[in-house]
């Protein structure tokens, strides 16, 4: 069971049941859509800008333990961030999942979004870890929706 | 014979031990593979009979007048007759081989839809078929303007036979149906509903890929007007399939894919089709997956098939009561007629947090919307866990799964 307790920490158990930016903002100034087709998870991002600042970000929708956890996470993690330093952390969170960077011997600005390294070892839920990234992604640059397939 | 009986009388270990992969690990667990329905696993009769033709027998068929080729052709027919054989089909040359039920589906769909079906027609399907029995009759009905009319089911997952009765009209061309739900597991009443469509004059294509692995069939008695099924499902290689049609539609169809082998004599101006089967199977065919087919077939009358079906219901019905036993478990598809699948979900965990919980425990079971969106939206559930039997799983097995979705439940608790 230490690879499972490694993807289903308490952190992200908490997360799931309690989503923190679990809402809609209204007047939203960037909004995007993320689906995995695959597995139905389904969110959508709002994003409110002070000049260069994400001010407000937050998310709705249906997804696993771990969308879901990283979706709340994420929300938490660029609030306040310029969009470069946005841009930044989403570079270096699908660096993260995917295996291109180590936590533990690269330099990161991941701080407790390290929690989701344990991700790599599940090559299926990938995806679901970083939907929420990609969706924001895409609000960030204007891209309106996304498809992890 | 007593059920005490016919329960002794099947010898699950001596089975398994025709399977090698049942043997393996998965996550340092022994595997406990409940995903048959997606992909069933391969005797080792079947491994040994594909290997041997791609190690002493294969060349291209059909074509050769040298011995490999003559042998390889006699191989592949042979497989063929078993298939005739093992669905009761009338004709050994309206037993068309195609890759797999998602094919067999679209040969069927195209071939019959540009023969027979035009504008202001009918086509019926089910509400709860798999996207391989909707979507080439949603194409076909865009091209030729006709519509695509759905029977409707109860929550249970069952038809409703009154409403089909009503659907089926004069413009009805077509319908199409499961035997058995992929999603739900729910048996359908198909010689029933191909008794009614017949007072229409209306023939019933059959998407029995998930009904050919657990029970015996003929369609012969069903009076089925195309019976489809893949291999894979049934214990042989990815790759083979089968498409079974009467002759009276299969010579009057166009046919589907052109090429080599299906031909008679071909000129700039003008074709003419070789006749049944060789015009449905234009290019070189799966051959070692055809040969791996009717050796899986060879498997299947060597074993008490009857006693299978029997064990394998026995099995469901105790996975189905010891999952219902557990708080928060809701199983998804309730009909009163069932096969192999077992589709639930946990109150407050996604179906693949399920999954990936069961996988850590050598637990395979899939978790998703099963190709079949549909039934998902019909039952107001994004996805659903589905374990799905075979004759090689034990109640030992079950109680691995109930015991690891009390796990999940604690995990999430």
């Amino acid at each position: 069971m230490s690879e499972l307790n490694e993807l289903y920490q308490e952190t992200i158990l908490e997360h799931n049941k309690n989503p923190r930016n679990f809402r809609e903002i209204e007047g939203a100034d960037k909004e995007a859509d993320g689906n995995n087709p695959l597995c139905g998870d389904a969110l959508r991002v709002y994003v409110k800008m002070d000049g260069d600042t994400v001010a407000d970000v937050a998310f709705k929708g249906s997804g696993c333990a771990i969308s879901k956890a990283s979706a709340s996470m994420m929300t938490q993690a660029v609030r306040g961030k310029s969009r470069e330093e946005a841009d930044v952390l989403f570079d270096e969170f699908h660096k993260m999942v995917t295996g291109g960077l180590d936590v533990e011997t690269d330099d990161n600005h991941l701080g407790r979004l390290k929690i989701f390294a344990g991700v790599l070892e599940f090559p299926a839920r990938v995806k679901c870890a970083s939907l929420s990234w990609h969706t924001l992604n895409a609000a960030l640059h204007d891209a309106g929706e996304i498809s992890t397939e | 014979m007593t059920a005490t009986k016919e329960m002794t009388s099947w010898d699950v270990e001596k089975i398994r031990a025709d399977f090698p992969i049942l043997h393996t690990e998965v996550n340092g667990k022994p595997l406990v593979y409940l995903d048959n329905a997606a992909s069933s696993q391969v005797p080792q009769a079947v491994i040994d009979r594909t290997s041997k033709y791609l190690a002493e027998e294969h060349s291209n068929i059909h074509r050769g007048v040298h011995y490999l080729s003559q042998h390889a052709t006699t191989a592949y027919e042979a497989a063929r007759e078993k298939v005739k054989r093992f669905i009761n089909a009338p004709d050994v040359d309206c037993c068309i081989f195609v890759r797999g039920c998602t094919e067999g589906i679209n040969l069927v769909a195209h071939s019959y839809g540009h023969g027979f079906i035009n504008e202001g027609d009918e086509i019926l399907v089910s509400q709860m078929e798999h996207h391989s029995n909707i979507i080439p009759w949603q194409v076909v009905a865009e091209e030729r303007k006709a519509k695509l009319v759905v029977i409707p089911m109860n929550e249970r997952g069952e038809l409703i036979i009154e409403e089909y009765d009503k659907l089926l009209n004069e413009r009805t061309k077509i319908v199409a149906v499961g035997h058995v739900s992929n999603a739900l597991g729910t048996v359908n009443p198909v010689k029933e509903m191909i008794a009614t469509a017949h007072k229409f004059g209306v023939p019933v294509c059959v998407d029995a890929a998930q009904s050919v692995p657990h029970f015996p069939v003929d369609v012969q008695d069903l009076d089925a007007d195309f019976f489809v099924f893949s291999g894979h499902k049934m214990f042989a290689p990815t790759g083979s399939g089968v498409v079974y049609g009467k002759r009276e539609w299969l010579d009057k169809m166009p046919p589907y894919q052109t090429g080599g082998s299906q031909i008679r004599t071909v000129s700039f101006e003008k074709t003419t089709y070789a006749p049944l089967p060789a015009k449905f199977e234009a290019g070189t065919p799966a051959i070692a997956a055809g040969i791996g087919l009717g050796a899986a077939i060879d498997y299947l009358n060597s074993i008490d098939f009857e006693a299978a079906a029997k064990y394998e219901h026995d099995l469901l019905e105790y996975a189905t009561a010891r999952l219902a036993d557990i708080p928060g478990v809701r199983i998804i598809g309730t009909a009163a007629e069932k096969a192999s699948v077992l589709s639930f979900e946990i109150d407050g965990v996604h179906p693949h947090d399920i999954g990936t919980i069961l996988d850590q425990q050598g637990i395979a079971v899939r978790a998703g919307h099963h190709c079949a969106q549909p039934v998902m939206q019909f039952f107001d559930v994004p996805a659903t866990a589905r374990a799905s039997f075979a004759f090689y799983n034990t109640r030992e097995e079950v109680d691995k799964l109930a015991d690891a979705v009390q796990k999940v439940i604690e995990v999430f608790a």
